[in-house]
């Protein structure tokens, strides 16, 4: 395996399925250690992008290389591991029966196959439940097993899709802990989520994919400054349906008016928000309630998709 | 890699208690009802026919004929209907009558009824072409839907008639030779009717009632001496058992391996299919692991039918362990490369299993897993050899039946290997379709 190459690196990548493209001229990559958060509408290409990565999709055009080799290559495959976002395990055999095929369908040895599922068993808590059928696991802990089954041959590269779908809070915590220890190890993460609170919490970079294209990637703070800005958003809330004259002023000044509130973009926040407030008393108008918004992703995203990431 | 599908089929298998089961002790199971009620017959499968009897004639020459239709092996001749278990002296059933036995045919408790007419005694049997439309006719009433009941009485009317009635017959010979030679003289006649009637003198009490033994297969009465030696099957001591080990062992690794084969659809539908399919595992070689362990399934399923048949059926196995293992292992090749191929071509389980119930039934129906072959038309037995079934049972057969060596089975072995090898190149064509995208 090249040790200069990059976990990952896709350029102008694209797929169609019939005469719909699922992934026209996608860009990205991966460095060493590095989560990268891929979000994306339902039907914007994540999953195809996901399986191209994952070696399930043959691309039509363009360009994949897992740590500078083709993703069919038994050492990519090696390289690389997939958590999908099914459980994909057998629900009649027990964790250490189903850590045990997976590690041998990726070619481990006996003794290291051994020391990978005491290893895992213990690193997801499932020691003492290492001999029961994975369908009497709670959803949390089978989650876990998920993960587990996509780690147990220690890839370099590891593709995450939604791994905490439907999972109690204490389990998702759990499982954020198993990443951050993944990408302490040096393993390079791709994690798609429809979680906005995941991607700023976990991600180092975010890529945002809608119709087959990457539209934008960088930090959360990077994306801000390039679609929403610096500007925060102020919530005015009134007693009443605001006056027509008042209305309109706001407006003006680029805010949106909805009955009683009204929402204005401020840049700096100390000087407008007196501003507003007069405005408000010049009109005699009570202010009942008053919020500072900072830019958020689910903010970035509307702008860039103009979609809520759930749809 | 190959053995890990193998050895993680296996590990599905001994948590899936339900599947354990239907594979192992289900077949186990079914052989041994079908040897338990084909055993039972010993060396003959032909069954006595239940037949009532009418005499409305009541001569000697009648009640002559009735005693040796009640001898008679191959009948179960009743003059009334069978008593049921009484729970106190309650009297016995009245004797049949032409309507009494009529019903009982129609009712089905009966395949067939004899009424034998007024007058039979007098002139049973006739010589010469032609029917003499005065004599007496027997009457046979049967079911139309079992055609070998009438077929079997008919002949057997004959030759009890000629056999027990033997002055009757030797009447009959005297007057087409009085007829042919232009008239015997009276004193022939009369020399004639004396040796006669020591022909027509009855039997000991209680002689003829009693019933001759099942085997009347040597040295049988009749007016040509015959003598039958089995030149196949002499020595055997259960002859049916082989066939039913054998049919019914093939059904069940056919349904077994098409269930266990299922195993791809399901994988397929939860994803574990994919996931398999991104590690260094490629389809080729998922198809040859689960394969090879369809196929030691299905050996370990024969192996099971047949020691339990050796045990408990008389099956003689120790003798023929080269050809029997041979046949074994190409017939759960083959079986398991159908269930294999049947697993890829559908897209659910309950395609699976509607196309599989079909397939296999019909594929058993006619490649006589229920029913000899060489029973069927011949058509039928030609369509046979399009399945499977009759691949493995005739090999089987000249293992166990005819006592042929192990290498005489190489045109069923080859048959059956090359199945395998073309269901196996179907199932990996389809398969295609859980490949990339």
């Amino acid at each position: 395996m090249p040790t200069s190459a990059l976990p990952l690196e896709i350029r102008e990548l694209s797929k169609s399925f019939g005469s719909r493209p699922a992934l026209d001229g996608v860009q990205l990559s991966l460095s060493p250690g590095e989560i990268v958060g891929l979000l994306g509408p339902n039907g914007a290409g994540k999953t195809t992008l996901v399986r191209s990565v994952a070696g399930r999709v043959r691309p039509d055009g363009g360009t994949l290389r897992i740590f500078g080799m083709e993703p069919e290559r038994d050492e990519a495959r090696s390289a690389r591991g997939w958590v999908p976002q099914e459980i994909a395990l057998y629900p009649l055999l027990s964790p250490t029966e189903n850590l045990w095929t997976f590690g041998r369908y990726q070619g481990m040895s006996k003794a290291a196959l051994e020391r990978g599922i005491r290893k895992s068993l213990e690193w997801i808590g499932l020691a003492d439940r290492a001999d029961e059928k994975t369908d009497r696991l709670s959803g949390g802990m089978k989650r876990r097993l998920n993960i587990a089954a996509g780690t147990i041959h220690e890839p370099r590269l590891l593709l995450l899709d939604e791994p905490t779908v439907g999972v109690d809070p204490q389990s998702r915590e759990r499982i954020y802990a198993m990443i951050q220890e993944l990408r302490a190890s040096g393993v390079s993460l791709l994690y798609t989520t429809h979680y906005m609170e995941e991607a700023e919490r976990l991600c180092d970079r975010i890529a945002i994919i809608d119709h087959g294209r990457i539209i934008a990637s960088g930090t959360k703070d990077e994306l801000v400054r390039q679609t929403v800005g610096g500007r925060q958003t102020l919530t005015v809330e009134a007693e009443s349906a605001l006056p027509s004259a008042l209305a309109a002023e706001l407006s003006r000044r680029g805010g949106q008016v909805d009955g009683a509130s009204a929402r204005l973009p401020v840049q700096a926040a100390g000087d407008e928000i007196r501003g507003v407030l007069e405005t408000f008393h010049a009109a005699n108008v009570p202010v009942r309630n008053l919020t500072l918004q900072s830019p958020s992703l689910e903010q970035v995203f509307l702008q860039l998709t103009g979609r809520e990431l759930r749809e | 890699m190959i053995l890990a599908v193998a050895k993680n089929r296996l590990f599905n298998l001994r948590r899936d208690r339900a599947a354990f089961v239907l594979a192992f002790v289900l077949p186990v199971a079914f052989f041994t009802i079908f040897a338990g009620i084909f055993s039972g017959s010993g060396r003959s499968s032909t069954r006595r026919i239940p037949l009532a009897v009418v005499d409305e004639d009541g001569s000697d020459g009648s009640r002559r004929f009735v005693a040796a239709l009640r001898a008679e092996a191959g009948l179960d001749a009743r003059t009334a209907p069978v008593a049921p278990e009484a729970k106190d002296s309650a009297a016995p059933p009245p004797p049949y009558t032409a309507a009494s036995a009529e019903r009982a045919v129609r009712a089905g408790d009966l395949p067939i009824a004899l009424i034998i007419p007024k007058g039979f005694g007098e002139r049973p049997i006739v010589f010469g072409p032609g029917r003499d439309a005065s004599r007496p006719t027997l009457r046979v009433l049967a079911d139309s839907s079992d055609p070998i009941a009438p077929q079997v009485v008919q002949g057997l009317l004959q030759r009890v008639a000629m056999t027990a009635m033997p002055g009757a017959m030797a009447r009959g010979g005297m007057e087409e030779v009085d007829r042919w030679s232009g008239g015997l003289t009276p004193e022939q006649k009369a020399r004639m009717e004396d040796a006669l009637r020591s022909l027509d003198a009855p039997p000991p009490p209680g002689q003829a009632e009693t019933p001759r033994p099942a085997a009347t297969r040597a040295g049988a009465p009749g007016l040509v001496a015959v003598d039958v030696r089995d030149v196949v099957g002499e020595a055997k001591r259960n002859p049916t058992v082989t066939f039913y080990a054998a049919g019914l062992g093939v059904m069940f690794l056919l349904f077994s391996a098409t269930g266990a084969g299922g195993a791809l659809i399901e994988e397929a539908e939860s994803g574990t299919l994919d996931r398999i399919l991104s590690t260094r595992i490629s389809m080729t070689r998922l198809l040859i692991g689960k394969l090879v362990y369809l196929t030691a399934v299905g050996v370990v399923q024969l192996v099971l039918m047949f020691v339990w048949g050796e045990i408990f059926f008389g099956l003689e196995l120790l003798p023929h362990l080269a050809g029997f293992a041979v046949m074994t292992v190409a017939t759960a090749l083959a079986s398991s490369a159908f269930g294999l191929m049947l697993a890829s071509i559908c897209r659910t389980r309950m395609q699976l299993v509607a196309i599989a119930n079909l397939s296999i039934l019909l594929m058993s129906a006619i490649g006589g897993s229920f029913y000899p072959r060489f029973l069927m038309s011949e058509k039928l037995q030609r369509f046979g050899l399009l399945t499977l079934n009759a691949w493995a049972i005739d090999g089987f057969q000249k293992i166990f039946w005819r006592d042929e060596p192990a290498w005489s089975v190489w045109p069923q072995v080859l048959v059956l290997v090359g199945c395998c090898v073309l269901f196996v190149a179907v199932a990996r064509r389809v398969a295609r379709k859980w490949e990339l995208a």
